[in-house]
C-alpha cells in the first residue's frame, strides 16, 4: 500500500522528503509539491503519513478492497504527545485508537554510534552484521526474557 | 517622492479616464479570470459535492450559529493571519506579500480615482510595493522549496511562477517608475505589461488561490467540527475518558504541552 500525495494539500513543506527512510519522497520540479517518485520502493513505513503538518499523505489501498470504501488515516500530534489511529472498514466499522508517542530523542535510546568502538577486523569478515552478537545475546547473558528483565505480562498492549 | 500622486503627474500626458479604465478593465478581468477557472477546473462543483458527502456522513449536525463562528474563525486565523502555513518564514513572507498587495492595490485606485487623494495614499502605495518585494523576494530567492531543500537554481522558470513572477515585477517596477520621476516611458511600459500580465493572467496562474483557499480552510474547520473530519481521527488526550485509556497510562502524569518533536528542526536533513 504505497503512499501518494493530495496535492491540493501539500504545501512542499518538505517534512515527508526529510523523514523519508526510502528517499523516495521529493520535491516536483514544476508543481513544488511532494510526490512519491517510485511507489514500488515504498516500504509502507507510514513515516511520510506521520510527518505530514498537512496530512496531506495517504496510503493508496490493495486494488482488490480499496474501491470498496476502506480508510486508513492517522494523526501524530507532537505537543499532546500521541498518536491517533481511525480505521474504517468496508462493511462501515469504525475503530479508533489512540496511544503514546514512544518515538526517543536521538542520542537516549538509540546508541551514538561516533561513542561505540569501530569493528575489529575479525568482526568485518564475520557474516554477522555489525552488533549483532549483542543484540540476539549470542555473546553473554543466555536469552533475554521478560523475567530477566524485571517485567511482568500484562493483558493488552502496555508501554 | 513619498508624498507626491504618481498618477497625478501622469496626467499630464495620459488622460485620467484611460487609467480609470485601465483598472476597471484589470477588476473585470480579474473576476472573469477567476469566473472562468472555476467553472474549467469544476473547482466549485468538487468544492459542494465534497461539502454535501461531509454533510451526510456527519457524526453531528453544525448547526448555524456554529458555523458563523467557524467562518469567523477562518477568516481571523486561516485568512488574515495565513494560519495553514507551518513555516513561520513563509506565513511572514505570504502575509507581507498579502497585505503589501491589498495595501498597492487600494491605494493605486484611491490614487487613480482621486488625483487630489491624501499623500497618505502615496505613502500607502509605496509601503504596499516594498512589503510586496520583501516578502516576494525573499519567497523567491530563499524559502521557495526547490531552492532551499532541493538545490534548483532561482532562476529556474516554469509555468507556476506566473504568479509570484508577474506581482513582483508589476511591483518592483510601479516602484521604480515612481522613483525615476514617473511620466510615458519605458519603465512605465513594462510596469503596465506586468500589472496587466497579472491581472489578465488569472486562468494560468494561482491568482485565484485568494478566493477557494478561504472556502477550502471553511470546509475543513466544518469537517472537523461534524466528525467526519476526512477520516482523519478525532480522538485526543484532551478527553478525560481517553487519558483514562490504559494504552495512555506512559502519558498519564505528563505535561498537555510535550512541545515539539521532530517539527523542532526544520526539514533539511536530506
Amino acid at each position: 500500500m504505497p503512499t501518494f500525495v493530495y496535492m491540493t494539500r501539500c504545501d512542499g513543506c518538505g517534512h515527508c522528503v526529510d523523514i523519508c527512510p526510502s528517499d523516495i519522497m521529493h520535491i516536483d520540479k514544476t508543481y513544488r509539491r511532494a510526490y512519491n517518485i517510485e511507489p514500488n520502493m515504498c516500504w509502507e513505513c507510514y513515516s511520510c503519513v506521520k510527518a505530514c503538518p498537512q496530512h496531506a499523505i495517504d496510503v493508496r489501498g490493495y486494488a482488490d478492497f480499496a474501491p470498496l470504501g476502506h480508510s486508513v488515516r492517522v494523526h501524530r500530534d507532537e505537543q499532546k504527545g500521541t498518536i491517533a489511529w481511525r480505521i474504517k472498514f468496508r462493511n462501515g466499522t469504525e475503530k479508533n485508537f489512540l496511544s503514546p508517542i514512544t518515538t526517543k530523542p536521538w542520542g537516549q535510546a538509540i546508541p551514538k554510534l561516533a561513542e561505540v568502538p569501530a569493528p575489529s577486523k575479525e568482526m568485518r569478515d564475520s557474516e554477522l552484521l555489525y552488533n549483532e552478537p549483542k543484540y540476539i545475546r549470542l555473546d553473554d547473558g543466555g536469552l533475554r526474557t521478560l523475567e530477566s528483565a524485571g517485567l511482568k505480562l500484562k493483558m493488552g498492549v502496555y508501554y | 517622492m513619498f508624498t507626491s500622486n504618481p498618477f497625478a503627474a501622469l496626467s499630464a500626458s495620459l488622460s485620467p479616464a484611460v487609467m480609470q479604465a485601465y483598472v476597471v478593465v484589470m477588476f473585470i478581468l480579474v473576476i472573469a479570470g477567476t469566473l472562468f477557472d472555476v467553472v474549467h477546473k469544476g473547482s466549485a462543483r468538487y468544492f459542494f459535492e465534497n461539502f454535501r458527502r461531509s454533510k451526510a456522513k456527519a457524526a453531528r449536525p453544525v448547526g448555524g450559529g456554529e458555523a458563523l463562528s467557524i467562518a469567523v474563525q477562518t477568516a481571523v486565523v486561516d485568512v488574515l493571519a495565513s494560519g495553514e502555513f507551518c513555516n513561520p518564514r513563509r506565513r511572514i513572507a505570504h502575509l507581507l506579500g498579502m497585505y503589501g498587495f491589498v495595501l498597492y492595490v487600494l491605494a493605486t485606485v484611491v490614487l487613480v480615482f482621486n488625483a487630489s487623494a491624501s499623500p497618505i495614499w502615496t505613502q500607502l502605495w509605496w509601503l504596499g510595493g516594498l512589503m510586496i518585494c520583501v516578502g516576494g523576494y525573499w519567497f523567491w530567492f530563499f524559502i521557495r522549496v526547490d531552492v532551499a531543500a532541493e538545490g534548483n537554481s532561482p532562476f529556474r522558470l516554469v509555468k507556476a511562477d506566473l504568479f509570484i513572477l508577474s506581482l513582483l515585477a508589476s511591483a518592483t517596477l510601479g516602484l521604480l517608475w515612481a522613483a525615476s520621476g514617473g511620466g510615458v516611458g519605458v519603465l512605465f511600459g513594462l510596469y503596465i505589461l506586468a500589472t496587466t500580465v497579472l491581472f489578465a493572467g488569472v486562468p494560468w496562474s494561482k491568482f485565484a488561490h485568494m478566493f477557494f483557499k478561504p472556502a477550502a480552510a471553511f470546509e475543513k474547520r466544518v469537517s472537523e467540527a461534524n466528525g467526519t473530519a476526512a477520516n482523519l481521527p478525532t480522538q485526543t488526550r484532551d478527553d478525560p475518558e481517553q487519558r483514562a485509556r490504559h494504552s495512555m497510562e506512559l502519558l498519564r502524569d505528563a505535561p498537555m504541552d510535550m512541545g515539539l518533536g521532530i517539527k523542532r528542526e526544520a526539514p533539511r536533513h536530506y
